[in-house]
């Protein structure tokens, strides 16, 4: 393996974050590889969140840093870091609800689009092809999320497990190097899980990213996950691959108690 | 495919304004010169213009980035104050000779573009500091702002202080300048039709391209937009500022619409229908995040208005109710109640009036009505 010499897609070197006088997150050490899929779990409260909006730029670390292929993300904003590859979804579904499921989608092409305010008023050539070859993309990306004979409606009104899709199908238009997943799979029933496995199967082979995924469902993580990393009270207390992280005795006092 | 639709859809737009504007051009021309025309229909027309573009505006920021700003009024009169001190300038200096010469034209077209301008750079300037705060604070701050640009323009020595008025020290600036007089108003009604039309476009082709997603995204979410890239502060203070140069523009038309000009007249304590609230009333009346329901309800609250204090049928009300059309503010606050008791989304919610979905749009509501009823009727059966 070369694995060695290879830059990671992301990294944290001694990433923490103090709220006060609470250390939420210390130490914090990662690295993922491009097509990996890595899975991040812990106890209820046990910062995992907080690693994602440290990763994503929505809290700036007292301490540490965040790499992105070798480079240095400090002090950038949220909408930086996405411009860099990093893109997320949400533990509690954020969606734009008022909008339909497309514009969801095509709102993040944003940062894409090079029409600027005289081309979109005067609806010149060049607004009309951006907007075509967008909605052409838009479109293939709902397809992969099994959301393409829904483009037109509200997005409140889906079902729950296709909001969740669609908050992912929204993150790959970001087009990042790295995905955050946060509980993707909460709420959902069996049914809807394994179609949610098959999707980011597909997101990964099709795109190579890399996905950094915080999951309670345990069947999910052990199954889909090449290797784990587990925190408890905001310190690394284990890592590695998912049948070294079942048997080991820190993990299963962090769960289960002393 | 959509995409030719889309195309017909302007086409047949275009088609209909251009016959429109023609067929009113025709009208004004044959009736232009009847009194009745001349004093009342003409003044109302400019008025409706003016409450229109203002109303539209303030959606931008209000139905469709989701801010609340009231101060809307501020960036009215930055508007006004501009154009009219600019017609006076070019006047002075005898840029034109009268209302027939045609550089007057040019200038007329000038001093509005620049009054937008102004406007929206007072609004990035106000824009930058105050969009930092959202919900209750971002109101109450650009509520400040509105008041101290109203106080500011009242203390600059060459706004004329307590107005720019016919026959003030100040103001040879009605003479052939803006301001027009009621002849001038229907010769030059084509002005704030055109404005209105271009402005109402621009709008819609803001909302209807990448920067109308964007700030309806922020609206419903904004840390999502930002994990989405979108860069949320600057397409809120470039929305904010935008929606200034259209406030801008109205004050401009504002400013030719009246043979005065004062302060008081946008302070946030004016009673009558240019107050920054009385613009959040219209916008959400027709709706938050619908320019067409702005425009209905600029038209709607404008007509109340000029009912509660012309309208013949008031002296025939019983004293009390007389007693309560002295206050128009309160019969706004009824009508606002009244809206959002019954149709909380405003009149059109989002709706957008589209001449080429029309039969579509109708079709759709003719056939939830249709099933609305039918539930209702099979509830009824259950009972």
């Amino acid at each position: 393996m070369s694995e060695a010499v290879k830059t990671p897609v992301l990294e944290t070197k001694k990433l923490g974050i103090t709220f006060g006088g609470l250390k939420a997150v210390q130490d914090f050490n990662i690295r993922i590889y491009q097509g990996e899929l890595v899975g991040l779990i812990g106890p209820n409260g046990a910062g995992k969140t907080t690693v994602f909006n440290l990763l994503t730029g929505v809290y700036v670390p007292t301490e540490g840093t965040v790499l992105l292929n070798g480079v240095p993300l400090n002090g950038k904003k949220p909408h930086q870091f996405v411009a860099a590859g990093v893109a997320r979804t949400f533990q509690n579904i954020r969606l734009f609800k008022q909008m339909s499921v497309i514009d969801n989608v095509k709102a993040a092409f944003t940062k894409d689009i090079s029409y600027n305010l005289l081309d979109a008023t005067l609806r010149t050539p060049k607004f009309w092809k951006t907007e075509k070859e967008m909605t052409e993309k838009a479109m293939d990306l709902l397809a992969i999320c099994h959301l393409e004979d829904k483009a037109d409606i509200l997005a409140s009104s889906l079902p729950y497990g296709q909001q969740r899709k669609l908050e992912i199908a929204r993150a790959l238009a970001t087009d990042m190097k790295v995905l955050l997943l946060d509980e993707p799979a909460a709420g959902m029933n069996p049914t809807e899980t394994a179609e949610l496995l098959e999707c980011i199967n597909t997101i990964r082979d099709r795109f190579g990213v890399a996905i950094l995924l915080i999951e309670h469902d345990m069947s999910l993580v052990m199954n889909v996950c090449e290797r784990i990393q587990v925190i408890d009270y905001g310190q690394t207390i284990a890592s590695g691959l998912p049948e070294e992280i079942a048997n080991n005795p820190k993990v299963i006092a962090a769960y289960l108690g002393e | 495919m959509k995409q030719n639709k889309t195309m017909q859809g302007y086409l047949l737009n275009t088609v209909v304004i251009v016959v429109l504007f023609a067929a009113f051009q025709m009208l004004t021309a044959a009736y232009g010169g009847s009194g009745s025309f001349k004093l009342v229909i003409a003044p109302c027309l400019w008025q409706c213009c003016y409450l229109i573009i203002l109303a539209a505006s303030l959606n931008l920021v209000l139905g469709f980035l989701g801010q609340l700003s009231l101060g809307h009024c501020g960036f009215m009169a930055i508007g006004a104050y501009t154009a009219a001190l600019l017609s006076l300038a070019c006047e002075r200096s005898e840029v034109f000779k009268n209302a027939n010469d045609p550089v007057y034209l040019v200038i007329i077209f000038a001093c509005i573009l620049a009054a937008g301008v102004l406007s929206a750079l007072v609004g990035l300037l106000v824009g930058i500091p105050a969009l930092r705060l959202k919900g209750d604070y971002l109101a109450i701050i650009t509520l400040g702002f509105g008041m101290i640009i109203v106080n500011i323009i009242n203390n600059l020595p060459f706004c004329g202080q307590d107005g720019l008025a016919l026959g003030s020290a100040s103001a040879s600036l009605y003479k052939n300048g803006l301001g027009f007089g009621s002849k001038s108003k229907v010769t030059f009604l084509w002005v704030a039709l055109l404005t209105t039309i271009v402005c109402m476009t621009m709008m819609f082709m803001f909302i209807r391209s990448k920067y109308g997603r964007c700030i309806r995204a922020i609206r419903d979410d904004e840390i999502a937009a930002s994990a989405s890239g979108i860069n949320t502060s600057f397409y809120k203070v470039m929305t904010f500022a935008y929606s200034a140069f259209f406030a801008g523009v109205a004050g401009a038309l504002y400013a030719c619409a009246n043979a005065t000009l004062s302060t008081s007249s946008f302070a946030f304590t004016n009673g009558g229908i240019l107050n920054s609230t009385f613009i959040v009333v219209m916008v959400v009346l027709g709706g938050m995040g619908s320019l067409t329901g702005s425009v209905v309800a600029a038209v709607v609250m404008f007509l109340v208005n000029y009912q509660i204090k012309n309208g013949a049928w008031v002296a025939l009300l019983p004293a009390s109710v007389q007693g309560v059309f002295q206050y128009p503010m309160l019969v706004y606050a009824i009508l606002l109640i009244i809206i959002i008791v019954f149709r909380p989304k405003g009149i059109f919610g989002a709706y957008e009036f589209s001449l080429r979905n029309l039969p579509a749009d109708l079709k759709a509501s003719r056939a939830r009505k249709a099933a609305e009823k039918a539930e209702r009727k099979e509830a009824g059966a259950h009972v």
